[in-house]
């Protein structure tokens, strides 16, 4: 082996001049900033996440999101599911492997045989276990509380699936085609429900919010939860509703009444 | 008396043999993965329910045992037990190769794992995943320095230093495994900060099981002599092991059947979820626990080593089956058993809601998840022919004369050696 020491300490001409106490301080510099720089992104962003849900932080002007009222949903009807697979170019086929970004579902209470049905998608959470756990930063929260995954960055660990309460999250598991320009998808990536987010910045709404008011049921309102005078708002302060897993504090943005 | 390290000679047909076995399979692994990416992951078992598989199986056993491989050299370099000093050099081989192995499976099981470099690029703090790239590169980075400490003469006075450091490493490390599933509130079979913990133990006994099957394999095929004092110290350490991870095992069990909430999961677990109960008793507690601890706690006959080496080899090739039971009941169970969306409500839907999920692996996941162990097993085979990591002797007389704490003519002290 060759003595480091011996080839390094001629070439130190900068500041320190040849003093070996020089070099070790440029080292211990250089290896102090790199700590720095490895553990900065890390304390930022647990700096902001402080700063934004602390008791400080402003509240968001804008957060999407949505009531559900199982009452008025109709066990059979499908067309908010129907609406979201065409509109996104999803398969209708729900095989094991296939992505459903919403689908419904029924529960029954078997003591006493109460029974509903109603629609589950990404429920947009504010504290989203997909998003805490993605390594990547791939899947993200939007300022407007929409919960999104970056196809460019996603490595298809799958540990959102993992880590999802709501199974909200697919793995696309086959070569996608006819894809629509809007819904870009990749093979080897996780997604879900985007809230129809092209839609909504258009002011139009969700393809599944507008095709349960087409089939005239009315069991799905969309809208900013953070304005006092949108529609949505106006209900939730009117009825009783609930989240799904409310116990685990993730502050889903879709709300259900009568479950 | 020092003891001699020497590189293997590496010219038998039985080493080749060996090399173009494991590098055949490991080619095979890089050719699974290549279909796996060209026609997406339906070809696998693994699908939106039982979203991690086989190569995560053994991915999370090899990783969890890399940590453990270390033991030998700490027990050596930070608690100063120097029997296991000439041991120590393999013990962190083994380290860096199992978790080569185990990141292998991980990385070639992704998704896309050519926009790997992303999880460099941009971190995300909040996740676990994140961290343990972080503590698996640091990792290999730390144990590359404490070998070649190890090895190098005029830095043998600071291998202390940077043994410790990898202790404590190896610690944080196992603990970050551990997590990926313990801070999963999702799930009901995860969601326990026992599990970090439980990890640590566990991984002590994975390590030393594959520490112990390595080193007799090797040390028969190179002729190479192993004295009783060794063997039995090794027997005593693997025993504790055991004991202490069907110890934390319990704790993880009792936990969750005393909380109601998760009763649903410790009778899927344990009763009556399909494959996992049989496997729980039969494989994890019963050929992972109840055998191993019976054969090292049973009493050697004095000086046969021969006995002695059949004993620990049949006990760690039980403690690694029992382990690899255990790791696929946690992860494979833990996915198999309906997420919990409605608490005491039956579900049902499209999506396969309140359904326990069924899995069988199919060829391209397994032939990836048995290239990992071979990556395992071509790197160490590679790297003893080329660097002096085996020692020529574990006789007694070697490895009490490097200047263990001996019982001056105990049990096993004095008899005559058998090659092994």
């Amino acid at each position: 082996m060759s003595d480091g020491s011996q080839t390094m300490e001629p070439r130190d001409e900068e500041g320190g001049g040849h003093e070996p106490d020089a070099l070790r301080r440029k080292l211990l510099k250089l290896a102090g900033a790199a700590v720095a720089l490895t553990l900065a992104p890390g304390v930022t962003v647990l700096a902001r996440d402080l700063v934004v849900k602390g008791s400080g932080g402003r509240k968001a002007p804008v957060r999407y999101g949505l009531l559900i009222d199982a009452n008025a949903c109709k066990t059979g009807c499908d067309a908010c599911v129907r609406a979201c697979q065409d509109y996104n170019g999803l398969s209708h086929d729900p095989g094991p492997d296939n992505a459903q970004w919403i689908r419904k579902v029924t529960i029954t209470n078997p003591k006493t045989g109460f029974s509903r049905s109603f629609p589950v998608m990404c429920q947009h959470c504010e504290n989203a276990a997909c998003v805490d756990v993605c390594p990547t930063g791939a899947s993200f929260r939007r300022p407007d509380g929409i919960v999104l995954v970056d196809k460019h960055r996603c490595i298809g660990c799958r540990y959102c699936l993992m880590a999802c309460p709501y199974k909200a999250r697919s793995f696309v598991a086959r070569n996608v085609s006819d894809q629509k320009p809007w819904a870009p998808r990749g093979k080897g990536t996780a997604e879900g429900c985007t809230m129809c987010v092209e839609r909504v910045e258009a002011g139009k709404l969700p393809a599944c919010v507008a095709a349960c008011e087409r089939a005239g049921h009315k069991g799905m309102v969309f809208g900013n939860l953070h304005d006092p005078k949108s529609a949505i708002a106006k209900r939730l302060s009117e009825v009783a509703t609930t989240t799904i897993r409310a116990d685990l504090g993730l502050g889903p943005s879709v709300h259900y009444r009568g479950i | 008396m020092k003891v001699a390290y020497r590189e293997i000679e590496g010219r038998s047909a039985g080493y080749w043999f060996a090399v173009i076995v494991c590098g055949l399979v490991a080619a095979a692994g890089v050719g699974s993965a290549l279909y796996m990416r060209a026609q997406g992951h339906h070809v696998t078992g693994m699908n939106n329910q039982i979203v991690w598989g086989l190569p995560h199986v053994f991915a999370v056993f090899l990783i969890v045992a890399a940590s453990g491989a270390l033991n030998v050299a700490s027990i050596a370099s930070v608690f100063g037990r120097s029997l296991y000093k000439p041991l120590a050099r393999l013990s962190g081989l083994l380290a860096v190769a199992l978790l080569i192995g185990g990141l292998w499976n991980l990385v070639l099981d992704l998704g896309r794992p050519g926009h790997l470099l992303a999880a460099v690029l941009y971190p995300n703090f909040r996740s676990i995943f994140a961290w343990n790239i972080y503590l698996y590169t640091g990792f290999l980075v730390i144990v590359g320095f404490y070998l070649w400490f190890m090895m190098e003469r005029r830095l043998n006075p600071h291998t202390h230093s940077v043994g410790v450091l990898a202790f404590l490493w190896r610690l944080v490390l196992t603990t970050g495994t551990g997590s990926i599933f313990g801070f999963l509130a999702a799930r009901s079979a995860y969601d326990s900060a026992v599990l970090a913990p439980l990890f640590i133990v566990t991984s002590f006994a994975f390590g030393l099981a594959i520490f112990a099957l390595v080193l007799l394999a090797g040390f028969k095929a190179l002729g190479r002599p192993v004295g009783a004092r060794l063997l039995a110290r090794l027997k005593s350490l693997l025993a504790v092991f055991v004991a202490a991870v069907l110890y934390f095992v319990a704790v993880y069990h009792l936990t969750n059947l005393y909380m109601a909430g998760h009763r649903g999961v410790e009778s899927f677990m344990l009763v009556t979820g399909g494959v996992f109960p049989p496997l729980f008793w039969g494989g994890q507690i019963f050929v992972g626990g109840v055998i191993p601890l019976l054969l090292l706690l049973r009493r050697a006959p004095q000086g046969d080593v021969g006995a002695l080496a059949r004993t620990l080899a049949f006990a760690a090739c039980a403690v690694v089956a029992g382990g690899l039971a255990q790791i696929y009941v946690l992860i494979i169970g833990g996915q198999s058993y309906p997420l919990q969306m409605f608490p005491g409500l039956v579900v049902k839907s499209s999506f396969y809601d309140g359904v326990v999920h069924n899995y069988v692996p199919h060829w391209p996941e397994t032939v990836l998840a048995l290239s990992g162990v071979a990556v395992v097993a071509l790197i160490v085979l590679i790297a003893v022919r080329l660097l002096p990591f085996l020692p020529e002797s574990l006789e007694d007389h070697v490895v009490s004369a490097h200047g263990a704490r001996t019982q001056a003519s105990g049990a096993e002290g004095g008899e005559p050696l058998v090659r092994t």
